[in-house]
């Protein structure tokens, strides 16, 4: 085996988290040495793809105060709120230090940042650049990091298992894609930036690498994955590619309407629409600009009383950006035209887009506390594939694009400290895991011979019971089902069988195991969800129609049992409540601010 | 260490795309244009040698090879100016305010106005 | 059940463990009028050959790493529908200029190295100091740099470069027009390392504005546009260096 790459940090990932975790260690001293474990080149991460913007106060008439609420109401009170308080608070100045580093954000005439309204948001807050805001975001970190020369990125280096010896995490195997060889690399604190997991669904806005790859590692290494039943389906998503049409569109003015040409979202509690002309449209909070969950679940609600648009892609309903002009359409949603145009035939200047809600985001993932620290000595993560909880049981859209600057800085800074305080580490041992990692994939991939079941196979039946079972409302005899089938998968799984036995990049193998990732991650979503017997926020119980605090206002835990690797173990952690009482989470014209925090105001 | 397939430019790259070939062509105007200069320096050079040195090159020009060749040089110089003309705008955009001028629009103003109105100057100054 | 129609894709394959020269594989895949050609390809991989290996991920055209040769143009082929082609054959080849790693998986090394090269980031003193809020930036502003800041570094311009092809230490036009991108970005203030990178041999001195990266690129960045401004800021850049050694940064 080849000789083990060491570093002071190691992260795996190299989206906006890792990047942003990196540049927080290179900055902290400049004699510690990064590694950054990417399985794709930085600039592939799916941080690439999000469009609309990332939310921080920053104009006079918005308060910290008013991000915190609309944070933990449209968390449905799951979200920790010390983790949502800092968050807030620390938002400001990382947006203004990533347009130090070049984000080219919209401006207003006079040269300050622009904002735009975002779902659930009180007060426009969400920084954009037009809407590519993820896309900038990420070349804007990933060229800052080349100023740094402590940071040494191993790109297409595919990680396979974290190295654990005497309860601290010290580094991972990674395959190097060119030549199939394990290498061992080596850390004294280890960051996760892996991202979600979207594709364990089959009619998702996630691209090929987002497989939960970060979250099984931990899984298998004993950290408990938090949450894992609440997925967010984001409203408005392309029919058959699923490709994601921003809620910045909904931001700028864009309405929904069914098959009768309805703004349908009246009759579900979200407030009274505007007309479209009325200067005071699109109203925040209301409507189009309610939470990602409710709008899902109000077009399940449409569906079923036969109001939505069937299309040989299902049902849909239409996305109306007509009247915001072509003008406005190009200046401030150009990609949704070219999208629109390109992948569904429309030109949203002249036509109705039809859409549909479509998987999205986790908002579970590896249980971290506020500094990005595990339950595992030296081992961190941040951003989606963390779970702090910063969004609870639904995200606000905006909300994660910071999230992965606030905590990605936060997660480094506390790793950098971590191995500044513990110089040592074990190599001869995690060599020896990492030689028995190599035997493994050589075992149970490259040389085996045999097996009968076929990768696509696995997934497709993976996607049907996931789409069909866990979807946007579940229950308890469905979501057993899915446990079951999943159990088989897991089987099945044991069998599969390769075309491709060489080394110099195999990508059979890196999809091999990226279905073994998402059949963890997937188990420990049916899990958790058939244990939570409640509806709250993304996740919706028809069994149990209502929110239940008394029981569950709680985290759960989903831990690995050795005895039982199909099965998790379900746990449960307290919510973080400091200022913030539980309340009704209300939508519309006056909505949500009856409950207040109790000492002074923050700004 | 994997071995890697390195595939080579042919020596015949230009023929690959129509574009390519547009390239070469524009480019080798520019050694049309080189030989007409050397021919009109020549041209030039008579003049010193008197009327009659002039009248022989005169002369010597309305030959049918002679006329061909001059067609082939106005062609090319016409080619390589509005090429370059369409490219300018590429090198040197100007914007007023946000809003970036149209390409053709500079192309006019930059390039081809000020060549009509330079021919103009240079017919009427050679007809007066 | 009806008939499913289908059409060819003829692949290039290669593998560096078990083949000296590259050679053309043809399947017939499921003919879907919506699909791209990526489509065809996953399709191909997870029914019929899983040895066969290419990048891609977002499959909405803003990740860059889907881009391939498609009947002899570079293409991102989550951007090429299958319509555009049927019923011919498509051909389906790994990026233009570049060595193979294996099938259609090019070596990006070099790409990554001349993107590093032209000091892609904002250089600034305070560039660090969050404490004033952002600077300030006009819509007008924005605009002289935005285009160039779109590049997805899908390398299809390096596929239809010739010099590329002639000369591979040249910087290229991706590497070039993210280097003119912060140039023009009025929050730098690079005092001239940035301009002498651009200025080398290899650098915009290499481009003779074929202009062919202009007209394959996917995001419209004018990487053609970007190096002949560039050169204009060289030469001007040049001379007041020559007038004024000291001062001439910017």
């Amino acid at each position: 085996m080849a000789e083990p790459l060491v570093h002071d940090v190691l992260i795996v990932g190299g989206g906006g988290a890792g990047l942003r975790a990196a540049i927080a260690i290179a900055q902290q001293d400049a004699k510690l040495s990064v590694a950054m474990v990417s399985k794709v080149y930085p600039m592939r991460s799916h941080t690439v793809a999000a469009e609309g913007g990332a939310a921080a106060v920053i104009k006079p008439n918005d308060s910290l105060e008013d991000h915190i609420y609309d944070t933990i109401s449209g968390s449905d009170w799951l979200a920790d709120q010390d983790a949502v308080d800092l968050f807030v608070h620390e938002a400001p100045a990382e947006m203004i230090q990533l347009e130090h580093w070049g984000c080219p954000w919209s401006r207003d005439p006079d040269g300050s940042v622009a904002v735009r309204p975002f779902g659930g948001m009180k007060n426009e807050r969400t920084w954009f650049a037009a809407d590519k805001t993820g896309f900038h975001m990420l070349h804007s970190l990933f060229q800052t990091t080349l100023k740094y020369n402590n940071i040494t990125r191993y790109d297409e280096h595919f990680a396979t298992r974290l190295l654990v010896d005497d309860g601290r995490c010290c580094g991972c195997t990674a395959i190097e894609l060119r030549t199939g060889q394990v290498r061992t690399v080596l850390g004294k604190s280890v960051i996760i930036c892996t991202g979600g997991a979207g594709k364990v669904f089959p009619f998702t806005t996630n691209g090929a690498i987002k497989t939960g790859d970060g979250m099984a590692m931990a899984y298998h290494a004993g950290v408990g994955l938090k949450d894992m039943e609440f997925v967010q389906y984001h409203p408005t998503g392309l029919p058959g590619t699923g490709i994601l049409i921003t809620e910045a569109s909904r931001g700028e003015g864009g309405i929904l309407v069914n098959k009768h040409g309805d703004r349908y979202l009246r009759d579900y509690d979200l407030g009274e629409p505007l007309d479209v002309t009325d200067p005071k449209h699109p109203q925040n909070r209301t409507m189009e600009l309610g939470p990602r969950d409710k709008l899902s679940q109000c077009f399940i609600y449409e569906m079923q009383k036969g109001n939505t648009i069937e299309t040989r892609y299902g049902h849909t309903v239409s996305l109306d950006l007509r009247h915001l002009g072509e003008e406005k359409i190009d200046k401030k949603i150009p990609f949704v035209r070219e999208l629109a145009t390109n992948y569904a035939g429309v030109d949203p200047v002249h036509e109705l887009i039809p859409v549909r809600p479509v998987l999205h985001y986790m908002m579970g993932g590896i249980d971290t506390d506020v500094e990005g620290a595990t339950s595992i000595a030296g081992l961190f993560a941040a951003g989606e594939c963390a779970c702090v909880s910063l969004n609870g049981a639904n995200r606000l859209g905006s909300n994660s694009l910071t999230e992965l600057l606030v905590f990605g800085a936060r997660a480094g800074k506390g790793a950098a400290q971590f191995a500044l305080e513990h110089d040592q580490i074990n190599i001869a041992a995690l060599e020896a895991q990492a030689k028995d990692e190599q035997q493994r994939i050589s075992r149970d991939y490259i040389n085996k011979s045999g097996g009968t079941q076929r990768i696509v196979g696995i997934r497709n039946a993976m996607h049907e019971t996931m789409e069909t079972n866990a979807g946007i409302f579940r229950e308890e005899t469905s979501l057993k089902l899915a446990c079951d089938t999943l159990s088989e998968l897991g089987e099945r799984f044991q069998d599969v069988a390769l075309d491709d036995h060489t080394l110099s990049f195999n990508t059979e193998l890196t999809a091999a195991l990226e279905l073994g990732y998402m059949l963890d991650v997937a188990q420990t979503l049916v899990h958790a969800a058939l244990a939570r017997c409640e509806s709250r926020g993304s996740h919706q119980r028809t069994d149990y129609a209502h929110r239940d605090d008394e029981k569950f206002l709680k985290h759960s835990l989903a831990y690995f049992e050795p005895g039982s690797p199909s099965v998790p173990r379900i746990d449960y952690k307290p919510v973080t409540i400091t200022k913030w009482p539980p309340a009704k989470r209300t939508y519309g014209a006056d909505s949500g601010f009856k409950a207040k925090a109790e000492p002074e105001k923050t700004k | 260490m994997s071995k890697r397939y390195h595939p080579t430019q042919p020596w015949n790259w230009f023929l690959k795309r129509p574009a390519y070939v547009k390239f070469m062509v524009r480019e080798l105007t520019a050694v049309a244009i080189g030989l007409y200069l050397i021919y009109l320096l020549r041209v030039l050079a008579t003049v010193g040698n008197g009327e009659a040195a002039f009248v022989e090159l005169a002369g010597a020009m309305t030959g049918t090879r002679a006329r061909l060749l001059h067609v082939l040089a106005l062609a090319a110089a016409l080619f390589h100016s509005v090429t370059w003309f369409n490219l300018t705008p590429k090198a040197m955009p100007m914007y007023r305010g946000e809003q970036r001028l149209a390409d053709p629009l500079v192309a006019f103003g930059m390039g081809y106005l000020p060549w009509i109105v330079v021919t103009i100057l240079i017919f009427w100054g050679v007809c007066a | 059940m009806a008939e499913e129609t289908t059409i060819q894709l003829d692949i290039f394959r290669y593998h560096p463990e078990k083949d000296e020269q590259p050679y053309f594989q043809s399947y017939d895949v499921p003919y879907k009028e919506d699909w791209v050609v990526l489509d065809a390809i996953n399709w191909i991989k997870d029914n019929v050959d899983g040895s066969l290996s290419y990048r891609w991920s977002c499959r909405m055209g803003v990740c860059g790493s889907c881009g391939m040769m498609v009947n002899g143009e570079p293409k991102l082929t989550c951007a090429a529908f299958l319509k555009d082609y049927y019923p011919k054959a498509i051909r389906v080849e790994p990026l233009e200029n570049f060595t193979v790693e294996r099938d259609l998986v090019i070596t990006m090394d070099d790409f990554m190295a001349k993107l590093e090269s032209v000091k892609p980031y904002i250089v600034r003193d305070d560039v660090d100091d969050t404490s004033g809020g952002e600077y300030e930036q006009t819509p007008a502003q924005l605009a002289q740099y935005k285009q160039y800041s779109m590049c997805i570094n899908c390398m299809l311009c390096y596929s239809a470069c010739p010099v590329v092809g002639h000369d591979p230490e040249f910087v290229g036009p991706a590497a070039l027009a993210l280097g003119h991108r912060y140039n023009k970005d009025s929050r730098d203030q690079d005092t001239g390392e940035r301009m002498e990178k651009m200025m080398e041999h290899e650098a915009v001195w290499g481009c003779t504005f074929v202009g062919e990266c202009t007209e394959v690129c996917p995001k419209h960045v004018d990487p053609a546009g970007a190096i002949q401004q560039a050169k204009a800021a060289a030469a001007q850049y040049y001379f007041k260096k020559l007038i004024m050694p000291k001062g001439a940064g910017r």
